[in-house]
């Protein structure tokens, strides 16, 4: 039987830890906001650049960059793994290892060669656990304030992997943010560069024009500065998006884990009341027990 | 003249400029141009520099960009930049130490990975400090 000291100290454990969660919850509520303010000023960018590369990919040959090229055989596969460097934020990193994990097992066969590039510590430690061979890592990234050129720069790095021959394919995996409940983990082929969109001509007006682009330099040369770039675009989207799914994953986590806290308190205090009232029972048995003693 | 045209210029942090031009000058990879309303449809990459147009009112104004794409319709233009800043947002101290930063790294020589790295920054920082000390007023 806990004594009376036990509970109340318990009860003051449970309080600091309450804090700590609410603290937390409202910090991943303010750096939520904050990313999602970073997905809705890069939307405008990414729509007028999958628009101009659609139109784009009308004019240039559908083999006029070898990004676009699926090679015959496939040996060497390679993964950018997204996933948040720091934990307390549910099954967040767990949803998205064990996409890599199932991603591995479904589409892989015995002669290929795997390796990782991570974004966040939670995924480079899975695969160190696992044995996979890490080609690249940047810590310190998703979920704090990065720009464009992080992207820019992992970007050039793995188109030049891909030139050079060392990855046939390269997928990756991050947490796609759908709602501040929802955040699915998803996996997306970047290398070689699915067939592009072709851009509407049916029910948007102002689309004859774009047929008619006089391109400099010629459509081709224009598409090979923008493919690379559409690399770059795409792993900039996936890390805003596993940033601020970290952040909603986060909050919600916190928010039950404070629930469950305020919860906890209220039976541990209901112990603590009854124990009181049994020691001051106790108390009075033995004061009226004292008394009727006396008394005889 | 016939009107305005629609200056866009987006970056993937935000939209740095949405405003009614009378002309905008773009710095092509083949070489500078000139929009005005009506032009035709019309792609190009962009070079380091700097894009200048006239507003409504007829003020000149000058915008920095990192190099990027226009895409010219006739009724608007977009320039889509990595990186893009007004003449009032550009820093004098951060374009100074970078340009330092690249002359020295060009300097010693025996490092020739960042050779092409060093070389754009520099350029970048030449371009920055350029606008700067350009006359127009903004």
């Amino acid at each position: 039987m806990a004594t009376l000291k036990d509970v109340k100290n318990k009860i003051g454990a449970v309080k600091k830890t309450q804090q700590i969660t609410k603290a937390m919850n409202m910090v991943a509520a303010s750096k939520l906001r904050g990313a999602q303010t970073k997905m809705e000023g890069f939307r405008p960018y990414a729509e007028k650049f999958s628009e101009v590369l659609g139109s784009l990919s009308e004019k240039a040959g559908d083999e006029a960059s070898p990004l676009l090229v699926p090679r015959e055989s496939v040996k060497n596969v390679h993964v950018v793994l997204i996933t948040s460097d720091r934990g307390l934020c549910g099954g967040f990193n767990i949803n998205l290892t064990d996409k890599a994990k199932s991603f591995c097992n479904e589409q892989l066969t015995q002669d290929m060669d795997i390796s990782f590039t991570n974004f966040g510590k939670k995924g480079r430690d899975w695969c160190r656990k696992k044995g996979f061979r890490r080609d690249d890592e940047y810590l310190g990234i998703v979920g704090a304030n990065f720009d464009f050129s992080i992207a820019s720069i992992s970007g050039m790095k793995l188109i030049q992997g891909y030139m050079d021959g060392a990855y046939d394919e390269i997928y990756m995996i991050y947490s796609q943010f759908v709602s501040m409940a929802r955040q699915t983990p998803v996996v997306k082929k970047l290398l070689p560069i699915p067939p592009i969109e072709k851009a509407e001509t049916d029910n948007d007006p102002s689309a004859p024009y774009i047929a008619e682009h006089i391109c400099e330099p010629s459509a081709d040369a224009l598409m090979n500065i923008m493919l690379p770039k559409s690399v770059h675009v795409q792993l900039y989207r996936a890390l805003l998006e596993t940033s601020t799914s970290e952040h909603a994953a986060r909050m919600s986590a916190m928010n039950n884990a404070t629930k469950a806290c305020k919860d906890m308190i209220e039976s541990l205090t209901l112990v603590y009341n009854k124990a009181r009232q049994a020691t001051i029972t106790a108390e009075l048995m033995d004061i009226v027990g004292g008394a009727e003693a006396l008394k005889g | 003249m016939a009107g305005n045209i629609k200056l866009e210029i987006v970056t993937p942090s935000k939209s740095v400029v949405d405003d009614d031009a009378q002309i905008i000058v773009a710095p092509g990879t083949l070489g500078e141009f000139g929009v005005m309303i009506g032009h035709t449809p019309f792609l190009s990459s962009l070079k380091v520099g700097a894009i200048r147009y006239k507003d409504k009112g007829g003020t000149e104004r000058v915008i920095f960009v990192s190099g990027g794409f226009a895409e010219v319709l006739p009724d608007k233009v977009t320039i889509l930049a990595e990186s893009a800043e007004r003449r009032k947002d550009i820093s004098i101290e951060r374009a100074k130490s970078a340009f330092e930063r690249a002359k020295r790294r060009l300097e010693n020589e025996d490092r020739d990975i960042d050779f092409e790295r060093a070389k754009a920054a520099l350029e970048r920082a030449l371009y920055r400090l350029r606008i700067l000390e350009s006359p127009q007023a903004m």
